[in-house]
C-alpha cells in the first residue's frame, strides 16, 4: 500500500505532535498558576508597603485583557491589526462620555460600552475582513485614524488634552472605581478571558479561524464561508478591548486620544508577540514584561526606550515565540 | 433521465486570452465522466469554474437542475459539491484529524458552536477514522501533522476530504499528479469504487487510468470542447487523433 | 473666495504632497521590491532634519547642511539595512511591523540622548526667506523652493528607474527576484541599494521641512503613516502611482485644514468647526484610502508585474 509508512518512521513522526500537545498543556497550567500568583500579588506587596507595585500589575492585567484579544485576532485567525488600540479608546470614551452627562450607572456604561464596540466592529471588519495582509494592516489602521482624529476633533470632550472621567461605575451600590476591589474584578475578567481562549482555541470555532489562516481556499472548499467567522471574531475581540478600555477609565479616570493611536496599536502588538502568539499565558507575560521594563528601566535611565526598542528587535529576530514559547518549548 | 450537472455556453477570457469557449456539458447522475485535453486546454479553469471560484463570462452552470452560476464556492459545497485541487490544498499547519473534521462539520452544517471541543469529541474522532478507512489510511495517522505526510498520503487525504458526508457531484482535477505507478494504480482502484455510488467530474493526464475509469469523456482543446463520447468512441474520433493525441504521439 | 490665499493653500498643499511623495517613493520601492513594511522609515526624515539643523546652525550655512545630512543619511540607510532590515526580508508583515517599531523607538530615543528632548529650530539663508511674485500673486519664497527641489527629485527619480541601468536592474529584482538573480544581477546589493536611497530621499524631504516646522523627536512617526497611505492608495510598488496620491493627499489634507473649519462654521458653533476641522481633513484622507481599497484593491496604479 503507497500510504503506509515504516513502522520505524512512525513514532518520531508523531513527536512533533506530541511535544505540541505538551506545550499547549503546560501553557494552561501556567495560566492557572500565573492567575493564582496575581490573586496573592497585592497581599504580599502591601505586606511589604509596595502598593505602588499592585498599580502596576493592575495596569498589566488590564493591558492583558486588550492584548488577549488581540492574540485571538492574531494566533487564531492570523489578522494582524494595527488599529487594536482604537477599540480601547472606544471602551474609555463610551464610559467617559457618559460620566461626562452625569451618567454613572455601570449597567448603562457596560451597555454602551459593548454595543459600541460591537457596532464599530462590525461595520469596520465588514469592509477590512475583505482584505488581505498588508492592506488589511493599513485598513484597520486607517479606522483607528479615524476615530483617533475624530476625539482630538471634539473638544467639548477634552480633544486633544483627553477627557477626565469625574465619577467611576456605579453598579448597583458597589463602585467599580474602588481601588481595593478594582484589583479583583480586573483579575476576574483577566481570568475569564484567558480560560475563554483556551477553551476557544480547542473549539468548533478556534479549528475553523486556524484552518482559514492556513488555507482560505480549503475552508470554502468545504462549505464554509471564512468571512462571516473572521467577522464574528473580530466582533468579539472587539468588545472584550473595549471591556479593558471601560476598566481602564475607571482605574485611571482619564481617557486621551493617545490611547487609540497607531504607537498604542503597536504596542498591543509588541505584548503579543513578547509574550507568545497564540498561548494562553502570552498576554499577561507580554504586559507585565512590557510594564516592569518601562518602571525599571524608566527608573535607572531616561532613555530607557532605547534599550526596549533593541530588546523588541532581539526578540522578533532570535525568539519567535516569544517568552511563553521559550519556556514551554511549543513552535508557532 | 437527470442530470448531475449541467454547463451551457460557458465563457471565460483572461484578457485576450478565451480560455473557455462556449463550453456545453451533460453529465446524468452516477457518471464517472473525465475531461481530457493537452495542457492548458483550460481543464483546471473548467473545474473552477464549476466550483464557483471563478467566475464565468457568459454561461450557466446546473447541478441537479439548480442554477448555481451566481453561487459562492461555499454555498456550492453545501449543495452537495465537492472538489480536490491539482496542487495539494491542505491546511499543513494542522492533523490530519483536524482537517478531515473540518470537512466533517461543513458537511453536518455544525459549526459555530463556539464551546464544543473538537479535539475530545470521540464521536467526531471516529469518523474521522471511518473517513480516512475509506481511502485504505490507518487512523493511527490523525494526530500526524499534514506537512509531515508524504506527497502520494497528502493526495489520499485530499480525496479522502472530498469524500466526507457523500457529495454528489465530486470534482477532482488531476487526483494522480505527481504520483508513482504504484500510488496511481491504488489511486485508480478507489476511484473505480466511487463508480455508480456518486457522480465524478474527473480531469486526469494518465490515460491509462481514465479510459480504464471513464463511463463517457469529454476532450478539450484550446477551452473547447471537440468531442464527446464513450472510451471506444474518443479513441477511434478522427478529430481526437488530430488535436490531441495525434500532438502526442 | 480670496484668490491670494487660496493660490498660497494650493501651493501648501502641492508642497506638503511632494514632500509625502520623497518619503512614499523609497517606502514604495522598498515595499514593493522587497516586500518589507518599514514603520522606521520616519527616522531617516528625522535624522536628515536634526543632522541639517545641526551643521546649519553650528556653521551658519543651510547649503552645508544639506551637503552633509545627504552622505550620513545614505551611511545610517545602509548600515540599519545591513545590520537588521535584510533579516527581515523574509519575514511575515507581522514580525517587519514590530522590528521597525523597535528601530522607531531606538532612534527616538537616541535623538533625545545626543540633541535633548527640545527640538531645533533651522534658520533659513537669506536668499530663501523672502517672498515672490508671480503672476500677481506673492508666495514665500521658501516654500517655492521646496516645490521646485522635490520636483526636481521626483522627476529624477522617474528617470533614473525608466531610463538608466540601474534601473532596469530595479524593475528586474522587483519583477522577479529569482529570475534577476539568474540573470547575474546581485539582487542583495540592490536591496541595500534601494533601501539606502529611499533613506535618503526621505531625508531630503525632512530637510525640507525642518525650517518650516523645525526637526523635533519623533517626527517622521505621524508623517510615515501618511507616506503609508499614499502607496497604499498609489498602488503598491509604483512611483506613478504614489506620485499621484502623494499631491492627492497633500492637497485634502492643506485644502481640508484652510477651508473645513469655515465650511463647518455655516453649520456649528465657530469653537467646534475650529477644533474639528483640521480633524476632518485627517478622517478625509483615511476615507479616502478605505474607499480606494474598497473598489480598487490593488491601488489606483498597481505596477503592471503585478
Amino acid at each position: 500500500m503507497p500510504n503506509t509508512i515504516p513502522a520505524r518512521a512512525r513514532p518520531a513522526m508523531l513527536t512533533s505532535r506530541a511535544v505540541q500537545a505538551r506545550a499547549a498543556d503546560r501553557d494552561l497550567v501556567a495560566a492557572f498558576v500565573l492567575l493564582a500568583l496575581l490573586a496573592a500579588t497585592p497581599l504580599v506587596l502591601s505586606a511589604f508597603g509596595q502598593e505602588f507595585w499592585t498599580d502596576v500589575v493592575l495596569r498589566a492585567m488590564i493591558l492583558a485583557i486588550a492584548a488577549a484579544s488581540l492574540n485571538f485576532l492574531i494566533g487564531l485567525g492570523g489578522l494582524v491589526s494595527l488599529g487594536h488600540a482604537a477599540f480601547l479608546g472606544i471602551g474609555g470614551y463610551a464610559t467617559g462620555i457618559l460620566a461626562d452627562f452625569d451618567i454613572d450607572n455601570g449597567f448603562i456604561q457596560l451597555a454602551a460600552v459593548l454595543g459600541a464596540s460591537a457596532l464599530f466592529a462590525l461595520v469596520t471588519g465588514m469592509v477590512a475582513l475583505r482584505t488581505k495582509g498588508v492592506h488589511f494592516i493599513m485598513i484597520t489602521l486607517a479606522f483607528a485614524q479615524m476615530v483617533y482624529f475624530t476625539m482630538i476633533g471634539l473638544r467639548q470632550f477634552g480633544g486633544d488634552d483627553g477627557l477626565t472621567i469625574n465619577y467611576t461605575s456605579m453598579f448597583g451600590g458597589f463602585d467599580l472605581g474602588r481601588k481595593d476591589t478594582l484589583y479583583y474584578v480586573v483579575l476576574a475578567v483577566l481570568a475569564v478571558v484567558m480560560l475563554g481562549y483556551a477553551r476557544l482555541r480547542k473549539s468548533d470555532f478556534g479549528l475553523l479561524l486556524k484552518a482559514a489562516k492556513g488555507n482560505e481556499r480549503r475552508v470554502s472548499a468545504v462549505g464554509f464561508d471564512p468571512y462571516r467567522y473572521r467577522l464574528a471574531a473580530y466582533v468579539v475581540a472587539g468588545m472584550t478591548c473595549a471591556l479593558a478600555g471601560f476598566l481602564d477609565a475607571n482605574f485611571t479616570s482619564f481617557v486621551t486620544p493617545g490611547s487609540m493611536s497607531w504607537i498604542t496599536s503597536a504596542e498591543l502588538i509588541f505584548i503579543v508577540i513578547v509574550g507568545g502568539v497564540a498561548t494562553i499565558c502570552g498576554p499577561i507575560v507580554g504586559a507585565l514584561v512590557f510594564l516592569l521594563i518601562e518602571e525599571i528601566m524608566g527608573g535607572v535611565t531616561v532613555y530607557w526606550h532605547f534599550w526596549f526598542g533593541l530588546f523588541l528587535i532581539a526578540i522578533v529576530l532570535f525568539a519567535r515565540n516569544g517568552l511563553v514559547g521559550l519556556l514551554t518549548g511549543g513552535r508557532r | 433521465m437527470s442530470l448531475a450537472l449541467e454547463v451551457r455556453d460557458l465563457n471565460k477570457f483572461f484578457g485576450g486570452l478565451h480560455a473557455t469557449r462556449n463550453v456545453s456539458m451533460a453529465v446524468p447522475k452516477g457518471e464517472l465522466h473525465a475531461v481530457i485535453g493537452p495542457n492548458g486546454a483550460g481543464k483546471t479553469t473548467l473545474i473552477s469554474q464549476l466550483f464557483g471560484e471563478l467566475r464565468p463570462n457568459s454561461g450557466q452552470v446546473l447541478v441537479d437542475g439548480r442554477d448555481v452560476t451566481h453561487r459562492p464556492v461555499h454555498e456550492r459545497a453545501g449543495l452537495g459539491m465537492a472538489r480536490s485541487f491539482q496542487i495539494t490544498t491542505l491546511v499543513r499547519d494542522l492533523s490530519v484529524g483536524e482537517n478531515v473534521i473540518l470537512a466533517l462539520l461543513a458537511r453536518r452544517g455544525h459549526a459555530g458552536r463556539f464551546w464544543r471541543r473538537v479535539d475530545r469529541n470521540a464521536e467526531l474522532q471516529d469518523a474521522a477514522g471511518l473517513a480516512l478507512a475509506r481511502i485504505g489510511m490507518d487512523p493511527s495517522h490523525l494526530p500526524r501533522r499534514v506537512s509531515d505526510l508524504s506527497h502520494g498520503e497528502q493526495r489520499l487525504l485530499e480525496l479522502a476530504i472530498a469524500l466526507v458526508g457523500e457529495p454528489s457531484l465530486i470534482l477532482l482535477d488531476e487526483p494522480m499528479a505527481g504520483l508513482g505507478s504504484e500510488e496511481s494504480r491504488a489511486m485508480t482502484r478507489l476511484l473505480a469504487q466511487l463508480k455508480g455510488k456518486t457522480t465524478v467530474l474527473l480531469v486526469e493526464h494518465d490515460m491509462e487510468a481514465v479510459f480504464e475509469l471513464a463511463d463517457r469523456l469529454t476532450v478539450l482543446v484550446r477551452g473547447e470542447v471537440v468531442a464527446v463520447g464513450t472510451p471506444d468512441q474518443i479513441r477511434n474520433d478522427e478529430r481526437v487523433r488530430e488535436a490531441y493525441l495525434g500532438e502526442d504521439a | 473666495m480670496d484668490t491670494v490665499l487660496f493660490a498660497n493653500q494650493l501651493l501648501n498643499g502641492i508642497q506638503l504632497g511632494l514632500i509625502l511623495f520623497l518619503l512614499a517613493a523609497g517606502l514604495s520601492l522598498v515595499f514593493g521590491i522587497m516586500d518589507f513594511i518599514n514603520l522606521a522609515h520616519g527616522v531617516f526624515y528625522m535624522i536628515g532634519a536634526y543632522v541639517c539643523a545641526s551643521i546649519a546652525i553650528a556653521s551658519g550655512s543651510f547649503v552645508l547642511g544639506i551637503v552633509i545630512a545627504l552622505p550620513v543619511t545614505l551611511a545610517f540607510g545602509l548600515a540599519a539595512e545591513w545590520l537588521i532590515v535584510r533579516h527581515f526580508y523574509k519575514r511575515d508583515h507581522l514580525d517587519q511591523v514590530l522590528a521597525t517599531f523597535g528601530m522607531v523607538l531606538c532612534a527616538d530615543t537616541a535623538v533625545k540622548y545626543f540633541w535633548g528632548p527640545q527640538g531645533l529650530s533651522v534658520p533659513l539663508p537669506a536668499w530663501l526667506s523672502g517672498q515672490i511674485s508671480l503672476a500677481g500673486v506673492t508666495l514665500p519664497g521658501y516654500r517655492l523652493f521646496i516645490t521646485v527641489v522635490a520636483a526636481a527629485v521626483a522627476i529624477a527619480l522617474w528617470q533614473v528607474i525608466a531610463r538608466t541601468r540601474v534601473g532596469m536592474m530595479v524593475r528586474a529584482s522587483a519583477s522577479n527576484e529569482e529570475m534577476a538573480r539568474a540573470l547575474g544581477i546581485e539582487t542583495r546589493m540592490v536591496f541595500a541599494l534601494v533601501f539606502a536611497i529611499g533613506a535618503v530621499l526621505a531625508a531630503i524631504a525632512g530637510i525640507m521641512v525642518a525650517p518650516i516646522t523645525g526637526a523635533s523627536i519623533g517626527m517622521g512617526n505621524q508623517v510615515v503613516i501618511l507616506a503609508l497611505v499614499v502607496i497604499i492608495i498609489g498602488g503598491i510598488g509604483s512611483i506613478f502611482g504614489a506620485f499621484v496620491a502623494a499631491i492627492g493627499v497633500g492637497l485634502i489634507d492643506t485644502l481640508g485644514r484652510a477651508y473645513l473649519p469655515t465650511i463647518l462654521g455655516a453649520v456649528f458653533s465657530p469653537s467646534v468647526a475650529s477644533s474639528a476641522g483640521p480633524s476632518l481633513a485627517s478622517i478625509l484622507i483615511y476615507v479616502t484610502m478605505t474607499l480606494v481599497l474598497i473598489f480598487r484593491p490593488s491601488g489606483l496604479f498597481p505596477p503592471a508585474n503585478r
